[in-house]
């Protein structure tokens, strides 16, 4: 029921326009049923499920606002939201930023729905938990881990004639096993739009192997190395990374206005400078088959192919779209997903063309130090390695890194062959000069 | 209608709306309007059926949750409101025990169809987990409370408030700290009121009322000649208390070291704005710092944080236990250190106490998420590990027979587990002022503020930042320092602490959104202490460290 048609969407929407008075008026509403199953010392911790309908309206008056959401649907609540949005709308001080809202729009055909997630069912998942837990009941090994699918759907439309809709699923499984004498720790991650491509078997191995690897690290001490950043140290799991902290920094209006990298003394942005290596290219595509996304902004605009760097030369910033109107550019809206273009090598092939390098499988807990040079401090995790002629030597104590993306960028060597991560395609990649700063005992 | 009037309406969320229609002038349904904001009985009534239901299709327990959530943000930089966004959300979770194992199911579809067949989805998923369990769900015996109801002690509610009034307290501190010499601000005001009734088979009927808020800015100076940017962050505290929070009052501030003046429990948030850019401009000038070990005098606004991730997230005992290996980490604190029963977590001066009761705490609450009243326990006492945070399906494992009241789920369609209750670091009963503590100090910083921390998935290894960083010589603060962060181990961290002030500079830091758990979830949590000093701590540069 949370998951509504097009037509469905349309009725609600027209319901709300029908309503209101404003002189503009979004709508945005998200359904979804999003389920899970947690897992930890080899059996299940919780497990549920979730259904929920919201709906936003956003009114606005010449060019003041307001925004009200609710989840109750009903004729009598929605009017009274209609009213609530534009009695707060004719109350507040003037945005002098608004913009008239977007007309129609055309918005590419998606491919980020399978059939195959939304009918996921409950015996479904306990069936992919159990594909982790009993290798590691059989290994000695505390298994866990995490599983979550959603299917969803988001519609927007407006009282000038815009309307977009799209149904999406996603899946990602994670797992972190761990030796029972708590030496050892590894982890492993797949992220999907179809669950039937989910290996939890494959993925609890991988860990498995981690942290048995990892089970007798030895210490080196903290300083500047060659290092291979696995997809999951690159850009982390649903937490702060390199690649969000850089991602997060391609703001256009920061840049101008001086309180970002990107931005030049005296004003101005570097777009159309080299500023990395040859081997970065970081675009956005909705339509990637690996990563296929959303194919509109949630103000409506439509997502297309961007590329922000290219060959180490900054291509593009985003804007909002009053920043673009003022500087007379393109308004290029925040990606939908994240695409660090790679080669073909493997991470095995990596590391047998490695040497003096340390593998890092996993970091963690990444905090920005400085806004300016986009330094962050953070851990790595669930699997450190030294890399001699070609082969995994021993395991490495776990270090604090702190560490720019703009650095990481620079100095790449190599960057191998992208792998899904989240909604993103990631490679592993090799640079150099990577600052550890101090030894953690954290296992 | 007056203006006023009309003003106190609109800031209410639409899930809120209990006065009548006419004032609306327009006719709404009185069965709507019920269904919107059901009275208790209707509550009570609702959730009976869910738990019928549970146990209908074979649940040994069941506890159900039917709760409004409502939220206001404001949001604004310089002279412009970038957004005011009301939120309401209603919903029902339903949690179950049936074969022995966890089921969780929530909808917001609130009607009696609705909760029926979110409860038969609850017994399905914990019957569809029963194979891959090892050992039953056991809950510690919680006596049934029959009706009760718990209310956040607030005087003025936000949510009452004109949001033209709100607008213009924000435009009041944007406009002050431009006229400083501000090049940006952005400001914003959070209130939160949860309206959660919970239910289970326990014979448990729990209606509360909470209420929270948070009050920020960040103010940026630019220096174009340089290319360089400084930003000083608002030192408020998020706080379980009302809109009287905010009206700044003389008697809560404290004249602090360094011409600063810090808050207790009433907030000045215009008068912290023209400070912060006296401090942002300051900075510009300010001595990077020389790495080396220094004696660190913390204030409240920043030692807080540092209970919070080094105290706070490690006695948590799920991670204690692995339940957190996953995502958030384990624990250095195992339980073979915690029976040693002489595990020298900090110095002798270190007493942390942990509780659900502290008044204005953001933690603080009349019943958890388990129907377990709130209470007080020791987590540290006199540098001691004596015991942990818990809730009622873990206790036993520590052979304690009562839950700590730790359940806590962010919203009706969460599933409730372990969370950090209100830590905090007891103060000294001696008489002591920040100013007599620096006054001591040879070589040191006084931090203030919450800046860039880090630490690792066992809590051993951080490394914390602030906003503020004074330098101390020789008993005296000789100006600002830059690029400052401390890193150290928790336990060697905690065992130089040797000085705390007295209850006279003991004041809460909050954290309104802390994050944990599978799927993730948001939990506010406070900190109380009073300044308190440590020695020797290793101080890096941050500029110069990589």
């Amino acid at each position: 029921m949370q998951l509504l048609t097009e037509q469905e969407a349309k009725k609600i929407i027209d319901t709300v326009l029908a309503h209101a008075t404003a002189d503009e008026t979004s709508v945005a509403i998200n359904g979804s049923r999003t389920g899970n199953i947690r897992f930890a010392q080899n059996m299940v911790t919780t497990s549920g499920e979730r259904e929920n309908l919201t709906l936003t309206i956003t009114t606005y008056f010449g060019k003041r606002s307001g925004s009200v959401t609710i989840n109750e649907l009903n004729d009598a609540a929605i009017k009274s939201a209609v009213q609530q949005a534009e009695e707060v709308a004719r109350l507040a001080p003037e945005n002098s930023e608004h913009l008239p809202l977007l007309g129609p729009q055309q918005y590419a055909k998606a491919a980020n729905y399978s059939e195959k997630t939304a009918a996921i069912t409950p015996a479904f998942r306990a069936a992919l938990a159990g594909a982790s837990i009993r290798p590691c009941r059989e290994a000695k090994v505390d298994g866990s881990g995490y599983l979550e699918d959603t299917t969803g759907f988001i519609a927007i439309s407006n009282s000038r004639g815009l309307f977009g809709y799209n149904k999406a699923t996603s899946i990602e499984l994670t797992t972190t096993v761990r030796t029972a004498d708590g030496r050892g720790s590894g982890f492993a991650v797949q992220s999907f739009t179809d669950a039937s491509k989910v290996d939890s078997k494959a993925a609890t191995t991988l860990a498995m192997q981690k942290a048995k690897a990892s089970a007798s690290a030895i210490e080196l001490p903290p300083g500047k190395y060659t290092v291979i950043l696995e997809p999951a140290a690159l850009a982390g799991n649903g937490d702060s990374s390199f690649l969000s902290n850089f991602m997060g920094a391609l703001d256009a209006r920061n840049a101008d206005e001086g309180r970002s990298f990107f931005g030049n003394k005296g004003g101005g942005n570097k777009v159309g400078e080299k500023l990395f290596s040859d081997l970065l290219t970081i675009y956005s595509d909705p339509a990637h088959p690996e990563v296929p996304a959303m194919p509109f902004a949630p103000d409506g605009r439509p997502q297309e192919k961007v590329m922000w760097v290219e060959k180490g030369v900054l291509k593009n910033l985003v804007y909002s779209r009053f920043w673009a109107d003022k500087q007379g550019v393109k308004a290029m809206p925040a990606p939908g997903n994240i695409i660090v273009a790679g080669g073909t090598k493997s991470l095995e092939e990596m590391i047998r063309e490695s040497d003096n390098t340390i593998l890092v499988t996993r970091t963690w807990y990444m905090r920005p130090l400085n806004q300016q040079s986009l330094l962050v401090t953070g851990l790595t995790r669930d699997g450190v390695f030294f890399i001699e002629k070609g082969k995994i030597k021993h395991a490495v104590k776990n270090f604090r890194f702190n560490e720019s993306p703009l650095q990481i960028f620079r100095n790449l060597e190599v960057v191998g062959r992208p792998v899904r991560i989240g909604n993103n395609l990631v490679p592993p990649v090799k640079t150099r000069d990577f600052n550890f700063s101090s030894l953690s005992d954290a296992v | 209608m007056k203006r006023a009037d009309f003003l106190r309406m609109t800031s209410m969320g639409v899930g809120a709306l209990m006065m009548p229609d006419l004032l609306w002038g327009n006719a709404v349904d009185p069965a709507q309007f019920l269904e919107q904001a059901p009275d208790k009985a209707t509550k009570k009534a609702l959730a009976d059926a869910a738990l019928a239901a549970a146990r209908a299709k074979g649940a040994t327990y069941a506890d159900v949750r039917i709760s409004r959530y409502l939220q206001q943000n404001i949001a604004t930089r310089e002279a412009k409101v970038q957004s005011i966004a009301n939120n309401a959300s209603y919903g029902v979770g339903i949690r179950v025990i049936a074969a022995g194992s966890w089921g969780f199911a929530a909808t917001n579809n609130v009607t009696k169809e609705g909760i029926a067949q979110c409860a038969a989805q609850a017994v399905a998923i914990a019957k569809a987990n029963a194979s891959l369990r090892t050992e039953p769900v056991y809950l510690v015996p919680q006596k049934g409370l029959g009706e009760k109801e718990w209310k956040t002690p607030i005087e003025k509610n936000p949510f009452e408030v004109p949001v033209a009034d709100k607008v213009a307290l924000l435009m009041e501190v944007n406009n002050a700290a431009m006229k400083e010499g501000a090049s940006f601000i952005t400001s914003n005001l959070s209130f939160v009121n949860e309206q959660k009734y919970y239910a289970s088979t326990d014979g448990t009927y729990v209606a509360q009322d909470i209420h929270r808020l948070n009050p920020v800015f960040s103010v940026t100076v630019v220096d174009r000649q340089t290319g360089k940017f400084k930003t000083r962050d608002s030192l408020s505290a998020p706080m379980g208390r009302g809109w009287e929070y905010l009206e700044g009052t003389a008697s809560e501030k404290l004249q602090g070291p360094a011409g600063l003046t810090l808050y207790r429990n009433k907030y000045d948030m215009v008068e912290d704005a023209v400070q912060a850019t006296r401090h942002a401009k300051e900075k510009h000038k300010a001595k990077s710092v020389a790495p080396g070990k220094y004696d660190l005098v913390l204030d409240p606004t920043h030692l807080g944080l540092t209970i919070h991730e080094s105290i706070g997230h490690p006695l948590e005992l799920d991670r204690v236990l692995g339940y957190e290996a996953n995502y958030a980490g384990t624990s250095f604190a195992t339980l073979d250190k915690w029976k040693s029963g002489n595990f020298k977590f900090g110095s002798d001066v270190v007493n942390v106490v942990a509780d659900r009761t502290q008044p204005y705490l953001l933690n603080t609450i009349g019943f958890d998420d388990d129907g377990v009243p709130a209470k007080e326990w020791d987590l540290i006492r006199k540098g001691i590990l004596v015991n942990y945070q818990a809730t009622r399906d873990q206790v036993h494992l520590l052979g304690q027979k009562e839950s700590h009241g730790c359940s806590h789920a962010d919203s009706w369609g969460s599933v409730q587990f372990q969370r950090m209750p209100n830590v905090s670091l007891r103060p000294s009963k001696e008489k002591l002022s920040p100013a007599e503590m620096i006054r001591n100090v040879e070589k040191g910083i006084y931090i203030l503020g919450r800046g860039s921390y880090s630490i690792d998935q066992q809590r051993y290894n951080f490394q914390f930042g602030g906003q503020l960083f004074f330098e101390i010589i020789n008993g005296e603060i000789k100006g600002m320092l830059e690029d400052v962060a401390y890193q150290s181990n928790t336990q060697e961290f905690w065992n130089a602490c040797v000085q705390t002030c007295d209850a006279g500079d003991y004041r809460s830091f909050g954290t309104f959104n802390d994050g944990k758990g599978q799927p993730g979830q948001a939990s506010a949590v406070s900190h109380g202490c009073a300044t308190t000093r440590f020695n020797g701590v290793n101080v890096i540069n941050t500029q110069a460290s990589a």
